[in-house]
C-alpha cells in the first residue's frame, strides 16, 4: 500500500517559482499556458498490515501537521494499491 | 543573567550570536544542542540564522520537531524572552509560536545585502534601546525571506502594533522600492501577542561592531540585557 500526497498553494499566495517556470516556458515557445503554479508531491510507502482507513487518518495527519504549511498550503492525500 | 543560543543542524550563525553577547555585551551564554530538553535557568533563548536541516520540506519545517522546541515553547508559554533570526524566525514561524511564514523571495535570488530597516515599536524587551522611527543599517542575508500572512492576521498584526521592524528606504519610507523580498506591508520583523517573543529576518549580530560596516544591530542585544535586568530586578 503506498500514499501520495499531494501539496499545493493556496489560491492568493504568490508563487514567484511558478512564474518563473511559466515565463520560461513561453520563452521557449510552449504555447497555450496560462499559469504555472509548482507543488509538492510525496510517495509513502506504507505497512502491509494497516488497513485503508487507518493508512488514511495517519497519512492526512501526517500531511496537515508536517508536509504541508496551512498558513500558505493545501493538500490532498490519495491511498492506493 | 544568562543567554542560551540554540544550535540545529545547519545553524551557521550561532558562533556570531554567541560572540556578540558574549564579547560585545559581555553576559554569559551557552550554546544549547537541539537535542537537549532541559533549558532550565537560561532568561532569553535565541534561535539563531542558517539553513536547518538543510531547509529541507520548508524553511524551519523540520528544525521545529527539535527536542529543544518544546522547551522552547514552554518557555516563551512562562513569558521567556525568545529571539529567532533569520532561520531561526522561519522556525518560530513553523512552530507556530509567530503567526504566518516566510515565503521564497519575491525575485527568486538569495539576498546578502545591507539594508534599511525602519524600528516601528519601541515597547517590546528587544527594542527598548531604540528611538521609534530610528533607520537602521543591518545586512540581510536569505532566499526566503518574504513574509506572508492571512489578511485578517496583518490586520492583527498591525491593529495591536507587532510589526516591530519593517524595510525602508534611507529616510525611513517604507516604500516597494526598499522592500528587498517582496515581504508584505514591507515587514521585517514581529512579535507575538505578549511580546516576549520576536523573529526578524535581519541580522542583527552581523551589525554589532562598528567594524564591520555598522553597529546598529547592537542596541538590539542591548535592550534585550536592559530588559532582562529590569525583569531579573523585579523577580529578586
Amino acid at each position: 500500500m503506498q500514499a501520495k500526497v499531494y501539496v499545493t498553494l493556496k489560491n492568493g499566495v504568490l508563487d514567484p517559482q511558478g512564474k518563473a517556470i511559466h515565463h520560461a516556458a513561453e520563452t521557449i515557445g510552449y504555447r497555450g499556458l496560462t499559469d504555472v503554479r509548482q507543488g509538492k508531491f510525496f510517495e509513502i510507502k506504507l505497512d502491509e498490515t494497516l488497513d485503508a482507513e487507518t493508512a488514511r487518518i495517519e497519512i492526512e495527519k501526517f500531511a496537515h501537521d508536517v508536509l504541508s504549511n496551512p498558513v500558505i498550503e493545501d493538500y490532498r492525500v490519495e491511498i492506493v494499491g | 543573567m544568562k543567554f542560551g543560543v540554540v544550535v540545529f543542524p545547519g545553524s551557521n550563525c550561532d558562533h556570531d550570536t554567541y560572540h556578540v553577547i558574549s564579547k560585545v555585551l559581555g553576559q554569559p551564554v551557552d550554546f544549547i544542542w537541539h537535542k537537549d530538553e532541559r533549558i532550565d535557568g537560561y532568561d532569553a533563548i535565541i534561535l539563531p540564522g542558517g539553513f536547518s536541516y538543510g531547509d529541507y520540506l520548508r524553511t524551519g519545517a523540520i528544525a521545529r520537531f527539535s527536542p529543544v522546541m518544546r522547551s522552547v515553547k514552554g518557555f516563551a508559554a512562562s513569558g521567556g524572552l525568545v529571539l529567532g533570526i533569520c532561520n531561526g524566525f522561519q522556525i518560530l514561524c513553523e512552530a507556530g509560536l509567530l503567526p504566518g511564514t516566510l515565503l521564497r523571495n519575491r525575485d527568486l535570488k538569495f539576498i546578502c545585502e545591507h539594508v534599511n530597516v525602519r524600528v516601528e515599536r519601541t515597547d517590546t524587551p528587544f527594542t527598548v534601546s531604540y528611538r521609534k522611527g530610528q533607520v537602521l543599517s543591518i545586512p540581510i542575508a536569505h532566499g526566503d525571506g518574504n513574509y506572508f500572512c492571512d489578511i485578517d492576521t496583518l490586520r492583527e498584526l498591525e491593529s495591536d502594533g507587532r510589526i516591530i521592524f519593517r524595510y525602508c528606504d534611507a529616510r525611513g519610507e517604507a516604500t516597494d522600492a526598499a522592500n528587498p523580498n517582496g515581504s508584505l506591508a514591507n515587514i521585517a520583523g514581529i512579535c507575538n501577542r505578549e511580546r516576549n517573543v520576536v523573529g526578524l529576518m535581519p541580522h542583527p549580530e552581523r551589525a554589532s561592531e562598528s567594524l564591520l560596516g555598522s553597529n546598529d544591530g547592537r542596541l538590539l542585544f542591548l535592550s534585550l540585557a536592559t530588559s532582562l535586568s529590569e525583569m531579573l530586578k523585579l523577580r529578586a
